[in-house]
């Protein structure tokens, strides 16, 4: 049996039944979030499981993950900490902001903190241009808004994630 | 004014089921679906004037008129995919008033014979679709939402769905692509969504703004409705106020009103007590305006903006100060297109990346003023020349901002400006 349906049967069906019968491959993008929730990437195995389920090639699913930033085809930090650095937030010390919290966690934008804890990377525009500096968390357990921030109270924010038990 | 859209800053809570309902909150569904021929909400929605606010400002009555009644099933779309810079404001409807815009999904969906509606959200709200799921689960234990309401024979059904990261994928066939499962790539158009859309089946895709108005329309009338704004764009509209200014946010105001107004009444100017240089009234896409006084007291319409060389679009208005260099601003702008561009086309494919490296240069002092005008070549050739609107929107910071803020680059690349240059850039320009 597929090992995405044997461990999430009922959830798949819940989204299975969103779109019309005859056109499963809606499905591909919501399924993705539920593969990637395993691990914080899309493993190889994945893209063949989805493909299985929705009746399409793994190399369509594998087109999916790299057409579109949110999917990650590789391991990453623990925490994915997204700042947006675009026009607006720029305008407001998003680029300062990035910078000082790079600076403090020792790493440049795409990189991973060595304890493997958070790896920050700038993003493009999230829609909250007037609460810059701001930035959104990736994890498997979804993504959440941190909006107004300041480089002391992200530094709050990881240092608290740094004491939570390992998983 | 009270507010149409952003009702929640008038009536708190408006969020909660219950108090929607009791300012009439579904009165105007149950109205359609008990008392009115799916055309006649068509044709109220038509009469009323109402453009659509995801920035192109087509009329709304009109596009649902265009459904092909010769093939079913219909669908609605609604483009929750708010990914322009410099806008957020759909963002605060679906959140904080988000029953009056699921009525509008439902208006939509009832006027042009649709029984599944979908919300594509991009990707990052997460949270904000988790919170829609509730609402939809509320209406349908209510009995607003599933089968047969109101002893009617109408059904209907609201799913959402998540993007994953693709500005992309707010341009309409985009969007209907991604929906179905492939990668977000626009559609050669004809056919247009209403007679081929999602599962090539005639489709209505609005924007979010757009179908929180509706609701209001039906309940309280066309005139009411005219009431606000102007005469070739009525209502109001909400503007995403963002960059240099003291209070940014989203601002709910009449069409029509001035920049100045919504800058310096509302947004209380500029940050710092520095001077404005200029702004982008439709985010990054936006041509920059030189912020004088003819722009500052230009209405802010549909009719009136690409008078002062830009386009309301969707009303992201961008402000820009007198510290910022134009070099610097079109490096973002550019970081942000060649990030954004889909791939299928190659003039938009190849003229990001070049005009990204151009502004790089430029933007690093290592250009010469001969970069500036292959830059604004390279642009021309972009222009005009794709199948959606990305690449267009990619040239038009760039273009405008060195025909019009010209200095900063004399300034950056250091090098006098001699007549021979000059007669070129004018030659590319047009």
């Amino acid at each position: 049996m597929n090992p995405l349906r044997e461990r999430y049967g009922q959830e798949i069906d819940e989204i299975l039944a969103k779109y019309p019968t005859d056109q499963k491959r809606s499905a591909v993008m919501p399924l993705l979030y539920v593969a990637q929730r395993e691990h914080g990437y899309v493993t190889r195995e994945h893209l063949g499981q989805i493909g299985e389920l929705l009746s399409i090639a793994p190399t369509e699913v594998a087109s999916i993950v790299g057409f579109y930033t949110l999917y990650h085809d590789t391991p990453g930090g623990k925490y994915r900490l997204q700042v947006c650095n675009d026009l607006p937030c720029a305008l407001r010390g998003a680029d300062q902001f990035l910078e000082g919290v790079c600076d403090h966690l020792g790493v440049k934008p795409g990189e991973t903190t060595e304890d493997g804890v958070v790896t920050v990377e700038a993003v493009m525009c999230l829609a909250a241009c007037d609460k810059a500096p701001m930035f959104q968390v990736q994890s498997r357990e979804g993504i959440s808004y941190h909006e107004n921030q300041t480089v002391q109270s992200t530094i709050d924010l990881v240092d608290g994630w740094r004491k939570e038990e390992p998983k | 004014m009270n507010e149409i859209l952003l009702r929640h800053r008038d009536i708190k809570d408006i969020g909660q089921l219950a108090v929607y309902r009791q300012h009439e909150g579904f009165d105007a569904f149950k109205r359609a679906v008990t008392g009115m021929q799916p055309d006649e909400v068509t044709e109220m929605v038509k009469a009323s004037g109402l453009r659509g606010r995801g920035g192109a400002g087509f009329s709304t009555g009109m596009k649902w008129s265009f459904i092909d009644k010769n093939a079913w099933p219909h669908y609605v779309v609604v483009n929750a995919d708010e990914s322009e810079p410099g806008t957020f404001k759909d963002r605060e409807i679906m959140e904080s008033n988000p029953f009056q815009f699921l009525e509008g999904v439902m208006l939509c969906a009832y006027a042009v014979g649709a029984h599944s509606a979908y919300i594509y959200l991009r990707g990052e709200f997460w949270e904000l679709a988790a919170h829609l799921d509730a609402r939809i689960a509320e209406l349908e234990a209510e009995g607003l939402l599933g089968d047969g309401l109101f002893g009617s024979e109408y059904g209907l059904r609201i799913y959402t769905h998540l993007g994953a990261g693709a500005y992309i994928c707010g341009e309409e066939t985009a969007l209907l692509e991604s929906l179905e499962g492939k990668l977000g790539q626009p559609r050669l158009r004809p056919p247009f969504p209403p007679s081929f859309g999602l599962y090539g089946k005639p489709t209505i895709v609005n924007n979010v703004e757009t179908l929180a108005n509706v609701p209001l329309i039906v309940q309280k009338g066309v005139d009411w409705f005219r009431g606000f704004g102007t005469e070739k764009s009525p209502g109001t509209k909400v503007f995403s106020l963002s960059g240099n200014v003291v209070k940014p946010g989203n601002y709910e105001l009449p069409l029509g009103t001035t920049f100045r107004e919504l800058i310096y009444t509302h947004g209380g100017g500029i940050m710092d007590g520095r001077k404005i240089k200029a702004i982008m009234p439709a985010g990054a896409s936006s041509s920059l305006i030189v912020a004088d006084d003819k722009a500052l007291d230009t209405p802010m319409d549909y009719e009136s903006v690409p008078s002062v060389g830009a386009m309301l679009g969707s009303a992201s208005i961008i402000v820009v100060d007198e510290s910022v260099s134009m070099d610097w601003l079109i490096n973002k702008t550019m970081h942000f297109f060649q990030h954004e561009s889909c791939g299928k086309c190659t003039p938009c494919r190849e003229g990001t990346y070049w005009m990204r490296h151009l502004t790089e240069r430029i933007h690093h002092n290592q250009a010469t003023w001969d970069d500036v005008i292959l830059l604004q070549d390279v642009a021309s050739n972009v222009k005009g020349k794709c199948l959606c609107a990305l690449g267009d929107f990619s040239t038009e910071a760039v273009i405008s901002s060195i025909t019009r803020f010209r200095g900063d680059f004399e300034a950056k690349v250091g090098m006098p400006l001699s007549a021979p240059a000059d007669a070129e850039l004018k030659e590319v320009s047009n």
